[in-house]
């Protein structure tokens, strides 16, 4: 089938050096960037979904809810924004289940490369993704009349945040997928985790509608606050503790997740 | 060229109540082909996973190159190669950015990444496919895109796990001729296998296991002739006449039972043959077919384990065979040297 010499095998592998997590990562990066760019379905889809949340919130249920001193489209585009990263965020997951099912993660783990490397890639990978996605939808909303009337370098602070919170659920989502068995398991345990923080928020209404026992949650929980300071750095109001507070709650599920996630997958088999 | 490349010392691993593997031993010389064969389920994919540090050992020592598998992980992986029964490449990727993949992640300069790639490209034929999406590929060529992202780095030490199940004959064919060609150039090799035909024609030594544990070990002759040099193959019409047949035939050799077949392992094989044919005759039997030949690895593992190498082994443990398997281990350790 070949010429014999074509495969010597050096006594030992000198001129591999040592692990290195930044290259490594980047390496990775490249594969999954690759994997979207192979798969453009996937992104149009991912994005076709959003666009329909705001085309039906601003003419179907827009004239419907009514939020005091605004414009319905301005309140609700923070709420798309963030919705939108939330349920891309579960690629990340279904990626990885999916890598783990067909061996390509074994491959990984038995080369002598960072053993963060596979997650900060995809999680960058992921973040360049909604970096895209969150593009996109800024130019939908501003054909539906979003007008934010902040400094553009508060609006872009305020996207900053969208995608932040984005990274941030990436490596939540990690560790669902690592746990699941295969990427539909991954959909599955994500799915009820993800609803009633998209919509038991300040997404799409003003909390104070809700009732009282859900309140307190909706008003605290991590798309809501992150919504709310979004909210504040394109349309104004009570900013600053607001951003503290989504950063906050940024930093925390990081510093969280990251080493649960790195941690499963050393162990994972 | 006699040092040990790869050894397993006692390696124990459980999951949950399960024991995949309950104290195994090998060890792989520098070069050479060892050929790790048993049923599905018997343990080799985890003695795998655990050579390549895709496991941690419960307990027992497993080396590569002098390297302390579990000590040393990333050591390890300095020198191993791995190609699965799954191929491990990315499908969206095409077979060039694949090796690219694995070249990278191994540190090598961009420009031997290339060369490399040129190389296997061409050793495996998938040249004029190299720019295609693996997704594409055929089977074979998955297979051979997987073997070859194995070898990107040059790893001294190579392990196949079941690297032809589900291939075509011709696939396996070919498959075999390059796994040969390795193996010349001085590669280590551990290989997994239910398949005897490939045991038998790759490796140099065969370690034999069955739930979890050695069995039998010695080169594809020596496990041949622990069965004697021959074997007289009686196909018989029903199962009444196979019980009659073993209590005729037995004074004459070993018997295993395979169905409506019967084994008898020989020395001395014509006469052994002539005495078969009496003994028929004179109980009445008129066996259905009759042939004397020589014993395969198929023979071998049907006395060691009760059961043919490719028919999935029993799940439940059921009393009697599980005592009858512990009684042939016990021999068969014995037998070792």
């Amino acid at each position: 089938m070949s010429a014999p010499s074509a495969a010597l095998p050096a006594p030992a592998s000198v001129r591999m050096g040592k692990p290195r997590w930044f290259g490594d990562a980047m390496t990775i990066a490249w594969r999954n960037i690759l994997n979207i760019r192979r798969n453009p379905e996937l992104l149009v889809f991912a994005t076709i979904q959003p666009v329909i949340f705001v085309l039906m919130f601003t003419y179907v249920f827009g004239g419907a809810i009514k939020v005091p001193g605004t414009n319905y489209i301005d309140y609700l585009m923070p709420g798309i924004f963030v919705q939108t990263v939330v349920f891309g965020s579960l690629t990340t997951g279904v990626g990885l289940a999916e890598d783990l099912q067909t061996g390509l993660i074994d491959r990984f783990r038995s080369l002598p490369m960072a053993r963060s490397a596979v997650l900060v890639g995809r999680t960058f990978a992921d973040l360049l993704r909604n970096v895209f996605v969150v593009a996109l939808m800024a130019v939908v909303g501003y054909l539906v009349g979003w007008r934010p009337d902040q400094s553009t370098l508060s609006i872009l602070a305020g996207l900053g945040l969208v995608l932040a919170f984005s990274y941030s659920l990436s490596w939540l989502f990690a560790i669902v997928g690592l746990y699941a068995r295969n990427s539909e398991t991954a959909q599955a345990i994500s799915f009820p985790i993800l609803a009633p923080l998209v919509f038991a928020s300040s997404a799409f209404v003003p909390v104070a509608t809700m009732p009282d026992w859900l309140q307190t949650f909706a008003e605290y929980q991590p798309v809501s606050v992150v919504v709310d300071a979004v909210r504040g750095l394109t349309y104004g109001g009570s900013t600053p503790e607001k951003v503290l507070a989504a950063l906050a709650w940024i930093v925390g599920i990081v510093a969280v997740c990251v080493p649960i996630a790195v941690a499963r997958y050393r162990r994972v088999a | 060229m006699t040092a040990t490349a790869i050894l397993a010392d006692e390696l124990v691993k459980c999951f949950g109540d399960v024991e995949a593997l309950k104290g195994v031993s090998f060890d792989v010389p520098t070069g050479t082909v060892l050929g790790l064969l048993g049923p599905n389920g018997a343990g080799k994919t985890t003695a795998v996973r655990i050579l390549t540090t895709l496991l941690r050992p419960d307990r027992g020592r497993a080396e590569v190159l002098g390297v302390d598998v579990t000590a040393d992980p990333m050591g390890t992986r300095m020198s191993i190669g791995l190609a699965g029964q799954n191929a491990a490449v990315d499908e969206n990727l095409t077979g060039r950015e694949n090796l690219r993949l694995v070249g990278r992640l191994t540190h090598l300069p961009a420009a031997e990444i290339t060369r490399r790639s040129d190389t296997l490209l061409e050793q495996f034929e998938l040249t004029r496919a190299e720019d295609r999406l693996v997704r594409t590929y055929s089977g074979g060529m998955r297979r051979r895109i997987d073997l070859a992202a194995a070898l990107v780095h040059r790893p001294p030490v190579l392990f196949l796990d079941e690297p032809t199940t589900g291939l075509d004959p011709r696939s396996r064919t070919d498959l075999w001729g390059t796994i040969e060609d390795l193996v010349s150039d001085g590669t280590t090799v551990l290989l997994t296998t239910q398949y005897l035909e490939e045991a038998d024609r790759l490796a140099d030594r065969i370690v034999v296991i069955d739930h979890g544990a050695v069995i039998a070990e010695g080169t594809a002759t020596e496990l041949k002739a622990r069965l004697g040099s021959t074997v007289i193959e009686v196909g018989l019409a029903d199962a009444s006449d196979v019980t009659r047949a073993h209590e005729q035939l037995a004074r004459l050799g070993a018997i295993t039972t395979d169905g409506h077949l019967l084994r008898l392992s020989v020395t001395d094989g014509a006469a052994a043959m002539l005495e078969t044919v009496r003994a028929l005759d004179a109980a009445s039997l008129a066996p259905v077919t009759l042939a004397l030949r020589e014993p395969t690895l198929d023979d071998v593992f049907l006395s060691l384990t009760g059961h043919t190498a490719e028919e999935p082994t029993p799940t439940d443990d059921d009393e009697t065979p599980s005592a009858s398997r512990r009684g042939r281990r016990g021999r068969s350790a014995e037998q070792r040297p």
